[in-house]
């Protein structure tokens, strides 16, 4: 257990480090992306992450807005288990036709007001995958889209400045 | 068999047993043609030679279907060949042989409409309701945009096993799960809490990888082979570019290849930092789940800084590598190397003596050495259960062939032997690191392409993060690619998963899946 304490001293918070320009550059970011989330959804937003038939690769770098470098959920940005909960649905892949109904139940069962982020190349164009006898290809193909995050796979610093514009247009 | 040279044995044995085989030459691998009728047969004897059922894919070539199956024994791998009449698409079933081959078949079957006759499963697989039952998206006259409706249905009735009597319950879960992953169905059957049968239906991010890829130039393959499953984008399109440089008649470089080594060990050590942390997130360790995955982040950040890409993509081309590596850079790997152990050094002890942890990942999710050899799983899942396979020792390629590690085995075949033998692997791909940037010498990093002759084929065998990786590639005429088949190691280790959750819990399920951590994409393809 003291080896525990130890550990979690030496390493202290490495969120509020600024020393590099990337950090600053995400510290700032991150006071929009709140403020904007401050008036629009009193403090809060719940994002439901759906993969409609993606690689994987944007899972992983979503993951990563979680650890504590990015540790989006200060700034009132958090993920949860069901559609019923969210306000957001961030959807990533070109939409798989055996996804597609899948994901637009998920669509419905979001209550209103609601809006949908297509992450990555494939969600926003179809990507390497396009339209096929298996994929719908673009989210927006299967489900009204309201901001698009490109990418192959977004950054989460990409993925923290397009979350960004769509606090920016509601 | 134990001697090195038991192809020759085993030829014998086939003639003995009247089984006639043509030899065709292809690069680096045996290719044994047989009639149909022998399939089973073949299985039958190779079976008892102890041969592990590597793979199985089909193509189409005009009025005849070409149906293949890989097999391997102490890294020597074979590939078997037979050939069916379109209008009468039906050889004999190698499943009842080899459980390995139940959903490879039941694929072909599906893509190809091609009959594996005394198969003990005969339920569709990759097919859900995206195409109809008598159309086969894998067959030439099949057009790649289908026929599609305008709203796919949902696969509703597919035959679940089904199990009767009182306090017995199903649940079902998925496609879209309650995290941030991809999406597939399970369905548990459980009395209280115990669960007494689980079964996978997988299928639904299938993108037609297979189809799409008939057609590409070489560079297009190797974007897509990039994104058959993101984690393993490297493993992925090492395996698609050494089979068509093996087709075309290619060498890379030296230092080429030591640098596809150092970008796939760093893949590797990627996704066990990531798996580690959330092993330990799914039974409430957030200790270990914050710091892993604050050492994947540090991780990708020096991908980006020296090869620009977080996740390594596209980096692999057919002839080579992109962006070659600066003394700086390899100074900078260096003091990564340095600081990733220091930090490993402080937080496993940590974990190791931590009893909450203890508690739920030993004995939990146990994989017998049997169950894992029956269906010839591979990688840490293999490993974890005393299956010492590893292809970058068994059948090594460069810059493999002049590395040292060792393969990380254990024989507890739970969660923490699957844990600790990725620490272990950690531990080998950095010493791996250290040696590639130490053979590193001057030189060229990409091979001048050359177009291969229409029908050139050839077999990439790679060791991925997840196990071993096999890529068939066949040319057409033009630098073109008639074929394409790629082989996830989940599509080896997934099975097992429903074998390894049996009389754990329901909320146990979870970390079992994720010590086993099976890529979805890569299996629905």
């Amino acid at each position: 257990m003291l080896r525990l304490f130890k550990k979690i001293i030496s390493t202290g918070v490495v969120t509020e480090r600024c020393k590099v320009s990337k950090e600053e550059e995400l510290e700032k970011l991150g006071i929009q992306i709140k403020r904007h989330i401050d008036k629009q959804f009193s403090g809060s937003i719940a994002i439901r992450q759906v993969d409609a038939g993606s690689c994987n690769g944007c899972e992983l770098e979503i993951h990563a807005l979680n650890n504590p470098y990015y540790d989006i959920e200060r700034f009132g940005i958090h993920f949860v288990a069901s559609p019923r909960h969210a306000d957001v649905l961030l959807v990533t892949g070109p939409v798989s036709r055996h996804m597609q109904t899948a994901l637009l139940r998920t669509y419905e069962a979001t209550p209103n007001p609601k809006w949908v982020v297509a992450v990555g190349d494939c969600a926003a164009c179809g990507g390497e995958f396009g339209v096929s006898y298996a994929s719908c290809g673009a989210v927006s193909n299967v489900i009204p889209v309201d901001v698009v995050i490109t990418g192959c796979p977004p950054t989460p610093l990409t993925l923290m400045a397009g979350l960004l514009g769509l606090m920016k247009d509601k | 068999m134990s001697s090195a040279n038991w192809p020759v044995e085993f030829l014998n044995r086939l003639i003995t047993e009247a089984i006639s085989v043509e030899h065709i030459s292809l690069p680096s691998i045996m290719l044994w043609q047989i009639e149909s009728h022998h399939w089973q047969q073949f299985a039958e004897l190779a079976k008892q030679q102890n041969l592990r059922w590597v793979a199985g894919w089909a193509e189409h070539i005009e009025d005849r279907f070409l149906i293949n199956t890989c097999f391997e024994s102490q890294g020597i791998y074979v590939l078997l060949r037979t050939i069916v009449d379109v209008a009468k698409p039906e050889l004999p079933s190698q499943a009842s042989v080899y459980p390995a081959a139940n959903r490879s078949e039941r694929h072909t079957q599906d893509m190809f409409g091609i009959h594996f006759t005394g198969h003990p499963d005969q339920r569709r697989w990759t097919r859900h309701q995206a195409w109809a039952k008598h159309s086969h998206p894998l067959r030439r006259d099949f057009p790649v945009q289908g026929e599609p409706e305008a709203i796919t249905p949902p696969d509703r009735d597919y035959p679940f096993v089904k199990a009767h009597g009182a306090g017995v319950y199903e649940i079902p879960v998925g496609p879209v799960h309650a995290g941030i992953i991809e999406p597939g169905h399970f369905r548990f059957l459980a009395v209280g809490e115990l669960i007494l049968n689980l079964e996978e239906r997988l299928g639904y991010v299938h993108k037609g990888i297979e189809k799409i890829a008939e057609g590409r130039t070489p560079e297009s393959l190797a974007r897509l082979a990039g994104r058959i499953s993101g984690d393993t984008t490297v493993g992925h399109c090492w395996a698609a570019c050494m089979a068509m440089e093996q087709a075309a008649g290619i060498e890379i470089t030296r230092r080429a290849a030591l640098l596809r080594g150092i970008l796939a060990e760093r893949e590797r050590i990627a996704n066990h930092l990531g798996d580690m942390g959330a092993i330990c997130n799914d039974v409430a360790f957030i200790f270990a789940h914050m710091q892993f995955s604050r050492l994947r982040e540090l991780w990708l950040r020096t991908n980006a800084k020296v090869f620009g890409h977080r996740l390594l993509m596209d980096k692999i081309v057919p002839g080579g590598v992109l962006g070659d590596l600066s003394a700086a850079s390899c100074t900078l790997i260096q003091k990564d190397i340095v600081q990733l152990r220091k930090e490993l050094s402080g937080i496993l002890p940590a974990i190791d003596l931590n009893s909450s942890l203890e508690d739920r990942l030993y004995t939990a999710g146990y994989l017998s050495p049997d169950i894992a050899a029956a269906y010839g799983t591979v990688g840490y899942v293999g490993l974890a259960s005393g299956q010492d396979r590893d292809v970058r020792r068994d059948a090594p390629y460069p810059p493999y062939d002049q590395a040292r590690f060792k393969v990380a085995l254990e024989n507890q075949g739970d969660i923490a032997s699957r844990f600790w033998v990725r620490y272990k692997e950690i531990n080998a791909a950095l010493k791996l690191i250290e040696q590639f940037i130490k053979q590193l010498a001057a030189g060229d990093i990409l091979t001048e392409w050359q177009t291969p002759s229409a029908g050139s084929e050839a077999l990439g065998i790679v060791e991925g993060w997840r196990g071993e990786i096999t890529a068939y590639v066949r040319f057409a005429a033009d630098n073109k690619i008639a074929r394409f088949y790629p082989r996830d190691p989940s599509i080896l280790n997934w099975p097992a998963l429903e074998k390894l959750t049996l009389d754990n819990i329901v909320p146990d399920f979870p970390v079992c899946n994720k010590s086993l951590n099976g890529s979805y994409s890569g299996n629905d393809l």
